[in-house]
């Protein structure tokens, strides 16, 4: 059972460790200071959620936090190739539609988490909720203002989300011995989940003129395979960032 | 962070023209205020003059902070672990706040945030020199974090003694959180001072390279200062600037001595008899060049606040369209 919940807890901590090292970098950057300062807060809290998970594994006798982040090998990782996209050279458009379609997601992993058999786990999902609400809001927020604003921003906001829907519908892949998690009660399957998360983003999306059409199999295939060890072409540039100052000097505490 | 407001000649051109046509009294009066210790406020009277100093002190500083994320910023993806990292990107989004406050009450004098921001991409308006040297290693964050803040709590504090009331407010919160700051940056360097050779041999280096800049922090020495009587007597300047470089000095080099470091200084030594510390000229030509724009970064921070303010500019228009004014409120 314990590596099925480590399929689980990381699929849930890299997601939230990469999206906040791609959010992360706007800081500095951002269209208003407003902005910069928001993903800022929206990043530290998710590298705090990434922390928290890995250490619900850490507690049970497997690596520490700082090993699962610092220490893995590419395919170790579980993560959903939504978040390893780049910030397409400062695309606000895109980084506000990937942040609007993984904290819908957050929202209903983690409402769903709460019922988790695995008690620690929905201990933390409940924790975690209280600073999620303000992600959720700040993203939807931010899509309703700027889709009823200019031509502009909405053609901006059409084509981020054509190019990221599919890949925020594969965010719920079907994890690998997922029968078993649901059968032990830890979560809901990963279909009723994305059905839980078009319920919550699509009304949103209609009402702005801006929903997109659901992704055929063929468009979905590059996107695939995830949560099963497969890394999309960002990744290696991505964590080679990452792991540059602690990889050298593996012997250092910083 | 921030450092010190540097006055130019070209600066001080016209300086007293508009004063003659203010009038004496409400000068008089003015100065009376400042004299019982009481807060300028903005919707009081105040001298031309007052107002455009403190505009361009604010201004500078709001700058400061907003350049001052760039160096720091590009670590946040590289921070080795997770305490690191949060700590790092809580600083670096602290400081973006800083911006924000400042800007904010450099507008209470009438210069709006949108007139700030053009004149810094102009080059116009100017920003604390020692952004202008690159964060080489993880190293110089840790430096950066702990001395280049230490600079800026000396120098904010004192600017926090002084009149105008939305400055003063501004600077007394931001001085509380770069006290964090400081304590985050002395406790990456006492893990880099005590650790691999490889670690001690980084921090050397980082230190060998920030301490001209840091000698520069609060501006040319006094003998260079162009008059800035009336400026003191309003509290817009504290105190010199050798007064708070002599401060940052006698504060924090032994506590770099403490750590084994050495300061690439041969003839650094605090005199016995004046009990002021003596130095080499740390080569305030080059101090001249950078804040004319000729330092290793000027050229690259202004191209990337550039690229942000024209990557953003959809979004802000968006946010000014008419349309936006009719969308319901959501909480």
């Amino acid at each position: 059972m314990i590596e099925a919940l480590e399929i689980l807890l990381l699929s849930l901590a890299d997601d939230d460790l990469l999206i906040g090292h791609r959010e992360a970098e706007w800081i500095g950057l951002g269209p208003i200071l407003e902005e910069d300062i928001a993903f800022a807060s929206i990043a530290q809290d998710e590298t705090g959620h990434a922390q928290a998970y890995y250490q619900l594994l850490t507690d049970l006798g497997l690596p520490t936090p700082d090993e699962y982040a610092f220490k893995r090998s590419a395919s170790q990782f579980r993560s959903a190739h939504l978040v390893e996209l780049p910030n397409f050279d400062y695309d606000y458009a895109m980084a506000l539609v990937r942040h609007f379609f993984h904290d819908a997601a957050e929202q209903v992993r983690l409402e769903a988490l709460r019922q988790s058999s695995y008690e620690p786990l929905a201990g933390l999902a409940e924790r975690l909720l209280r600073e999620e609400k303000y992600h959720w809001m700040h993203a939807h927020t931010w899509i309703r203002r700027l889709g009823r604003s200019t031509e502009e921003a909405h053609f901006r906001l059409r084509s981020a989300i054509d190019q990221l829907f599919p890949y925020a519908w594969m965010v719920f892949e079907e994890l690998p011995m997922e029968t078993e998690m649901v059968e032990a009660g830890w979560l809901p399957p990963s279909s009723e989940l994305r059905q839980r998360w078009l319920e919550k983003v699509m009304p949103i999306l209609e009402s702005l003129n801006l929903a997109p059409t659901f992704p055929s199999e063929d468009v979905l295939l590059p996107m695939r395979g995830g949560r099963h060890g497969l890394r999309s072409p960002y990744f290696d540039e991505l964590y080679a960032e990452m792991t540059e100052v602690s990889s050298a000097d593996p012997d250092a505490e910083w | 962070m921030y450092g010190n407001l540097t006055i130019r000649p070209e600066d001080i051109e016209n300086w007293g023209k508009k004063v003659h046509e203010e009038d004496p009294q409400k000068i008089a009066e003015f100065e009376a205020r400042i004299d019982r210790g009481e807060k300028i406020e903005p919707q009081d009277w105040m001298p031309f003059e007052y107002r455009r100093q403190l505009i361009r002190l604010i201004e500078q500083h709001a700058h400061s902070e907003i350049i001052g994320a760039l160096p720091e910023g590009t670590w946040i993806t590289r921070a080795p672990n997770f305490r690191r990292k949060l700590a790092l990107m809580a600083k670096v989004q602290d400081e973006v706040g800083h911006a924000q406050l400042l800007y904010s009450a450099a507008e209470t004098l009438g210069k709006s945030r949108e007139e700030m921001i053009n004149d810094l991409l102009s080059g116009k308006s100017k920003y604390s020199n020692i952004f202008n040297y690159p964060a080489k290693t993880w190293a110089d964050t840790a430096v950066i974090a702990w001395l280049v803040d230490a600079g800026a709590i000396i120098n904010q504090t004192t600017n926090s003694k002084g009149s105008y009331g939305p400055y003063v407010r501004a600077l007394e919160r931001i001085c509380w959180e770069e006290s964090f700051h400081l304590k985050y940056g002395y406790d990456s360097v006492v893990y880099l001072a005590t650790g691999t050779p490889r670690q001690r041999a980084m921090l050397q280096d980082a230190l060998n390279r920030w301490w001209k800049p840091l000698m520069h922090f609060f501006g040319p020495p006094d003998s260079q200062s162009v008059h800035t009587e009336k400026l003191v007597r309003w509290k817009v300047k504290l105190a010199t600037n050798d007064e708070m470089r002599q401060q940052f000095l006698d504060m924090y080099v032994p506590k770099i001595w403490e750590l084994g470091l050495s300061i690439p200084d041969p003839n650094l030594r605090k005199n016995p008899e004046t009990g002021r510390w003596e130095y080499s000229d740390p080569d305030w030509d080059e101090f001249w060049q950078v804040i004319n724009g000729n330092g290793p970064c000027n050229k690259e921070r202004l191209a990337v606040r550039r690229f942000a303010e024209e990557k953003g500019r959809w979004v802000r228009d968006a946010l000014r369209s008419p349309e936006a004014k009719y969308v319901t409120p959501l909480a």
